[in-house]
């Protein structure tokens, strides 16, 4: 025991370490600050001293990747996580203002004006999104929303295909192009919003949410089809 | 010493059951329904004794206040089948059972009420706007729109029905109940349940309107009415059967009324008269019920 405690800090205590000796001759080097420390309040200087242009870029990467996520719908946590509310506005905005314009021959029988589609869209994203979380979903208020939000993307692009279809003729044939766009883009919103919203509800409570979700984008594809000029 | 079948609580067979035994007492429940099979069917829509139960039941289910989030997740605590059950029993009623008991059970959810009356509003509302498109297709002069101005009305008038109605109903039972002792008594949330579900039948009846058939149309209409009309029915009948005759029938006269003038108030306003009157002479007593209900309607909006 007396040559055990004679041999060190290793001995018999701690056998692995035993061979493990620090050289009395390399200096300590490198810098004490914590890098996560120093970075951080630098960043947030520095968010304000850069030009504007790359705030505005920055935001306008952060929509587009997302858009790009409701394109092709994997299960990625970009979407969900960094939520933001800027693309769903411009996509509503959009389809409003395009659904403008239409056969406006009485006040009372025309189209829906522009305020009645921005109040079904977002009303009806509020409805869906207190939906979910009233069954036991875990997902955040602001996320839904954004989720639903960013999946008006397809039947914009809908929107955008009918009026142009329109403008060549407002026969039967283009009729049935509408027709078969605005069913497939239908389709595609809400596989696309079903595959970011699914996960986050309980299990055997899935069809009773995606079936509001359904009826939501029913509802703004039968606005898109039934826009006839005027 | 009491042999413990002696001491264990009888659980009547609708009531919602806590006990940490139920699988030995299911088979005896059974072997009593075998028994007594018309004391167990006034058991069922009378509730004897377990409208006390369920509503002791009811009120220790929803105990948190009614600011918080989690109150207003007791309304919506219904699984997919439990959904598709409900609805199955409204568009199945089974003569004798009573829907509230059966299906319900102290367990009433806003979930359906709320997405059925959506869902009719938005299918009524389309299958209006799809029937007159093809009764006035081939015209020269018709130049088609789509009508969006009668969304907002089919939602004003089925909410208002699917929500008002039953408070209504409420209230007046509140009253009823005070004045005479009633066996069964509902709460609000049940009977705006029962009204919501028995609205689901109207769906797939307005879908079918889009046929620009007269003869086609009223007997669809006569069919679903007798259909949800008998769920409220057999819901509301034991509630009111042990007051004064002339209540009693009143009561559910008005029901079976109202739920009338809506489905003949919706069909008047929203699909325009198909132009081929041939089926006009054979139509008999439901065309009158119609003109009240299409000069109601136009005087209102």
């Amino acid at each position: 025991m007396a040559a055990a405690e004679g041999s060190g800090a290793g001995g018999t205590l701690f056998p692995g370490l035993a061979d493990v000796s620090i050289s009395q001759d390399i200096p300590v080097e490198g810098e004490i600050t914590v890098p996560v420390g120093s970075h951080s309040p630098d960043e947030d200087f520095s968010t304000l001293d850069e030009p504007v242009k790359d705030t505005i870029m920055r935001d306008l990467k952060a929509v587009g990747k997302k858009f790009v996520h409701v394109m092709y719908p994997r299960k990625s946590s970009t979407l969900l996580r960094d939520w933001d509310l800027w693309g769903p506005l411009v996509l509503c905005v959009s389809l409003a203002l395009m659904l403008q314009g239409g056969s406006a021959d009485s006040k009372d029988d025309g189209g829906p004006q522009f305020a009645e589609v921005f109040v079904i869209i977002w009303f009806g994203a509020v409805v869906i999104t207190l939906n979910s979380k009233l069954l036991g979903g875990t997902i955040s208020f602001f996320q839904s929303l954004c989720v639903l939000g960013y999946c008006v993307m397809p039947l914009t692009v809908a929107m955008l295909v009918c009026r142009l279809v329109l403008l060549a003729g407002a026969g039967t044939v283009s009729f049935i192009i509408r027709l078969i766009v605005v069913g497939a883009m239908f389709a595609w919103s809400t596989l696309a919003s079903t595959a970011f919203l699914a996960d986050s509800q309980p299990p055997n409570r899935k069809a009773l949410v995606v079936y509001p979700i359904f009826l939501f984008y029913f509802v703004i594809s039968w606005m898109i089809l039934t826009f006839t000029p005027q | 010493m009491a042999t413990a079948d002696d001491l264990k609580f009888q659980a009547n067979p609708d009531a919602t059951t806590i006990s940490i035994d139920e699988p030995v007492e299911i088979p005896k429940n059974q072997q009593s329904h075998l028994q007594e099979p018309g004391r167990e069917e006034d058991d069922e829509l009378l509730g004897t004794d377990d409208s006390d139960k369920t509503e002791l039941l009811a009120g220790q289910k929803k105990s948190a206040p009614f600011w918080t989030f989690e109150y207003y997740q007791t309304f919506f605590d219904v699984d997919t089948y439990q959904v598709l059950d409900r609805i199955k029993g409204s568009v199945f009623p089974v003569p004798g059972k009573n829907f509230v008991r059966l299906y319900i059970r102290s367990n009433p959810d806003l979930y359906g009420p709320f997405w059925i009356c959506a869902t009719l509003v938005f299918t009524i509302a389309v299958s209006g706007n799809l029937s007159n498109f093809f009764i006035h297709l081939g015209k020269p002069t018709y130049h088609y729109v789509p009508e969006f101005r009668k969304v907002s009305i089919a939602a004003t008038t089925i909410y208002a029905y699917a929500w008002l109605v039953p408070l209504a109903l409420w209230g007046f039972l509140m009253w009823r109940n005070s004045k005479v002792m009633n066996i069964v008594s509902y709460s609000f949330l049940e009977i705006v349940c029962v009204y919501g579900y028995s609205l689901f039948v109207y769906i797939p009846t307005a879908i079918l309107w889009i046929i620009p058939q007269k003869v086609v149309r009223w007997v669809l209409m006569v069919f679903s009415l007798c259909l949800s009309g008998s769920v409220l029915v057999m819901t509301f009948w034991p509630a009111v059967r042990d007051d004064n005759r002339r209540v009693a029938v009143a009561t559910v006269a008005t029901i079976l009324l109202l739920h009338a003038l809506l489905a003949v108030g919706c069909l008047a306003y929203f699909f325009d008269a198909p132009e081929l009157e041939i089926s006009a002479p054979i139509i008999p007593a439901p065309i009158i019920p119609a003109h009240n209900g299409t000069t109601v309607i136009t005087k209102s909006h």
